[in-house]
């Protein structure tokens, strides 16, 4: 375990240090980094290590990707290794589960998540299941990445949280992470996991913590302690939820832009609420949900995502399923609405602080 | 209607098959060369020099069983023999499995009667470590090896405590990688771009194998079949993309998928892909189509996509019944014959083979299917119940079970 990275892990306020015990021993420094800047270095890393890591998508080779995650990748690893790809979802994937079963190891970009339904049947029908049709003849140890969420004014081509649709199909892990720090070791993580990771990058969280008030400056991850990266390898476990912020009160389940919204929340209603960073959505880390849960007695799931069948659904069951009887009070369920994603009213949509806010509120006078 | 035009309305084209039941089929819609007629370009040809070839048809076998032409290829009477062994073996392993089928013994079949020099010659053309992406209907890919089993595969289609795959998949959905097999789906097309990412993975780590994809007329019309093209002249990808135009896919002819008055292999060279159309009942023909695209693509210079014109003489599956949407006697009368008829006529043509020979060759076959039927029986059929543990069936979702599964099984009691 390096020294420095662990360090880092007690000094980062919203990071139980179990839950980034780090792997490896070339962990350096804590730099500062932007969510951006830490996936790039987690590609980095792991092209380095591994020449098996190969990196394409729209856009992602010569210019380096519309966020920026590739840049520089092609130059410094050939353009056998990072390379632009047809506009094709379903040829990005495909390909990429061809090489996954000739033994490489792709990562490839979506640009949009908004753009990954031409590519569900891969993904679905083929990446999920490559190992239980085959009995491990084959296997699909593939990444996926993929910008999703709202908060940039892209309107419902350029704004969704489909985390739901991946959820619910078996054989598939869906991580999202909510800060640099995760966000590289998470990455390094499903690169070197067997099993194919849909891995969903909040882009609004790309260069900056963002708790929902969007009147406000933008806080850069210089100024911020989860925006302290060690450079060089570490990996976080890719089943592992996080205790973001330690309460009693309430336990608030969220994941990705929501973890900062919801702590926004709690400081401004007063409510003492502890919130669980899912970052692994599935499979989950149900054990410390439940222990959140069977110790505060209420529980708020919050996500950005339409609300019907969404994924705080199965989190709203799982948690009644396992500990109906330490519950206090109905669980509440803060989510985007049940309409497309809109452009200009945008801030309606979005489940901004305020609307947390009187959750928590209702959760603790019931 | 604003009655403004000076034409006759619009009508709407949907295009039907020339024969139906009770009215015979007119094939001239094949538009078949004669075989020798048509030039072989070497193979470093570009996709522009292949614009004549992916209209008209490479064959080598003519009426009297003469290899004739260009593409006649330099095969050893012995390995002819081989390959005719390899397709009459493929036709009874069929035959028996769709008895096995009618007994209950497995849930379903797919036979390739009528296909099987496609599969056999094209493996006969591959070398060791390249990988075939095939659909349910190239089992003559495995059947033409010397180094798989007809014991193990029967005891995938049965389903029983030897299946290979734990009874997950429905028969002849076969994964076998240390014999170039990749894992069959059964959503269709969705391999066909795979393969051209196994092939992009080789050429990434300076390997020498190449893959093979394929597909059917009537999935060409999926997306993924024209994702794989662009990906595989976009990469150069050293692969061949075998297209099966069997003229039915289930009911529906080839028309509906967009064969009418044009190839699949045309296909092919509007994405700027070197493209043939082939005699798939030729044995010969086959082989040299095949062993020419592997050359090209193992030379580094690029993909072939081949048009194999054949025709589905059995049903889709054993859950249909063409007789209900095709005349009866349709592959009786199809121009391109019988596979298996032609290479016999052939070797015995050449002085190689004979009538009493080909006789004891299918009765030594029968025997050796029969046995392999029996001792994959010894380990259950789907009929009697000797099917793999539930148990097993929440193992390899993932690497390592999470606890999820866990408790579902438990949940299940076992």
């Amino acid at each position: 375990m390096s020294k420095q990275a662990t360090v880092q892990a007690a000094d980062a306020p919203g990071l139980d240090a179990a839950a980034v015990s780090v792997e490896g021993a070339q962990a350096g420094k804590p730099v500062p980094m932007t969510m951006i800047q830490a996936l790039r270095s987690a590609l980095d890393v792991s092209m380095a290590r591994d020449a098996r890591v190969v990196v394409f998508g729209e856009d992602v080779g010569y210019f380096g990707g519309v966020f920026r995650v590739t840049e520089g990748l092609q130059a410094k690893y050939g353009k056998s290794r990072c390379f632009d790809t047809p506009i094709s979802e379903s040829g990005i994937v495909g390909v990429g589960i061809g090489m996954a079963g000739y033994g490489l190891r792709p990562v490839v970009e979506i640009q949009f998540a908004d753009y990954v339904y031409p590519a569900t049947d891969q993904i679905v029908s083929e990446a999920a299941r490559m190992r239980y049709r085959s009995v491990g003849d084959f296997s699909a140890p593939l990444t996926i990445r993929m910008p999703c969420g709202g908060g940039i004014y892209g309107g419902q081509t350029h704004s969704q949280s489909p985390e739901a649709f991946f959820t619910h199909v078996c054989g598939l892990r869906t991580v999202m992470p909510s800060n640099p720090y995760d966000a590289k070791g998470l990455l390094i993580a499903a690169i070197e996991c067997n099993d194919p990771i849909i891995f969903l990058e909040p882009k609004r969280l790309y260069n900056g913590p963002f708790d929902g008030h969007h009147e406000r400056p933008v806080v850069p991850w210089s100024r911020h302690p989860l925006g302290m990266v060690p450079e060089g390898y570490y990996k976080l476990p890719i089943d592992a939820a996080s205790v973001f912020r330690p309460g009693k009160d309430l336990t608030v389940l969220a994941y990705g832009t929501m973890v900062w919204v919801a702590a926004c929340a709690a400081e401004e209603t007063g409510i003492d609420a502890e919130i669980i960073d899912l970052r692994a959505l599935w499979p989950m880390d149900l054990e410390t949900v439940l222990a959140s849960v069977r110790k505060t007695g209420r529980c708020v799931v919050v996500h950005e995502a339409t609300r019907t069948s969404g994924f705080g659904a199965e989190l709203a069951a799982l948690v009644q399923e396992h500990c109906f009887h330490h519950l206090e009070a109905p669980i509440e369920r803060v989510t985007g609405w049940d309409t497309p994603y809109p452009h200009a009213q945008e801030w309606d949509y979005f489940p901004g602080p305020a609307r947390v806010g009187e959750a928590f509120k209702r959760a603790m006078e019931a | 209607m604003s009655g403004m035009s000076e034409y006759a309305p619009l009508r709407l084209h949907v295009p039907e098959p020339t024969g139906r039941p009770g009215q015979a089929t007119d094939f001239s819609y094949l538009r078949l060369s004669p075989a020798g007629s048509v030039r072989r370009p070497p193979v470093d040809t570009s996709h522009f020099d292949t614009q004549d070839l992916s209209y008209t048809l490479v064959r080598v076998l003519d009426d009297e069983g003469r290899a004739v032409g260009p593409w006649a290829p330099q095969l050893d009477a012995a390995t002819l023999e081989r390959g005719l062994r390899a397709m009459m073996k493929t036709r009874i392993f069929d035959a028996r499995m769709l008895l096995a089928q009618r007994q209950k013994k497995l849930s379903f079949y797919m036979q390739c009667l009528g296909e099987e020099a496609i599969a056999v010659a094209h493996s006969f053309a591959l070398e060791k470590g390249d990988m075939c992406f095939p659909t349910y209907r190239q089992q003559g890919l495995l059947l033409a090896r010397d180094d798989v089993s007809m014991v193990e595969m029967m005891c995938q289609l049965m389903s029983n405590a030897r299946d290979p795959l734990k009874g997950r998949q429905l028969p002849v959905m076969y994964s076998m990688k240390r014999a170039g097999f990749f894992s069959v789906s059964g959503n269709l097309a969705t391999q066909f771009i795979q393969a051209v990412g196994w092939g992009m993975a080789s050429a990434i780590a300076g390997d020498t194998r190449i893959a093979s994809a394929w597909i059917g007329d009537g999935s060409t019309a999926e997306s993924d079949f024209h994702t794989a093209l662009t990906f595989a002249h976009v990469y150069r990808a050293p692969v061949i993309l075998n297209v099966v135009n069997n003229q039915w896919a289930i009911s529906t002819f080839q028309a509906i998928a967009g064969g009418e008055t044009t190839t699949f292999a045309a296909r092919g060279v509007g994405c700027g892909i070197a493209s043939l159309r082939v005699d798939g009942n030729d044995f010969l023909a086959v082989y040299a189509a095949s062993a020419w695209a592997a050359e090209r693509a193992r030379r580094n210079f690029g993909p072939t996509l081949i048009e194999w014109v054949s025709y589905r003489a059995g049903p889709h599956s054993t859950s249909d019944d063409p007789s209900k949407y095709r005349p009866a006697d349709d592959w009786k009368r199809f121009p391109l014959g019988d596979p298996i008829a032609r290479l016999k006529a052939h070797l015995i043509a050449i002085g190689h083979w004979s009538e009493a020979q080909h006789e004891q060759a299918q009765r030594e076959l029968e025997a050796e299917v029969a046995a392999a039927q029996k001792e994959a029986e010894r380990h259950g059929t789907l009929l009697d119940g000797g099917i793999p543990s539930a148990a097993t069936m929440f193992e390899d979702v993932y690497e390592q079970m999470p606890d999820h599964l866990r408790r579902q099984r438990q949940q299940l009691g076992i």
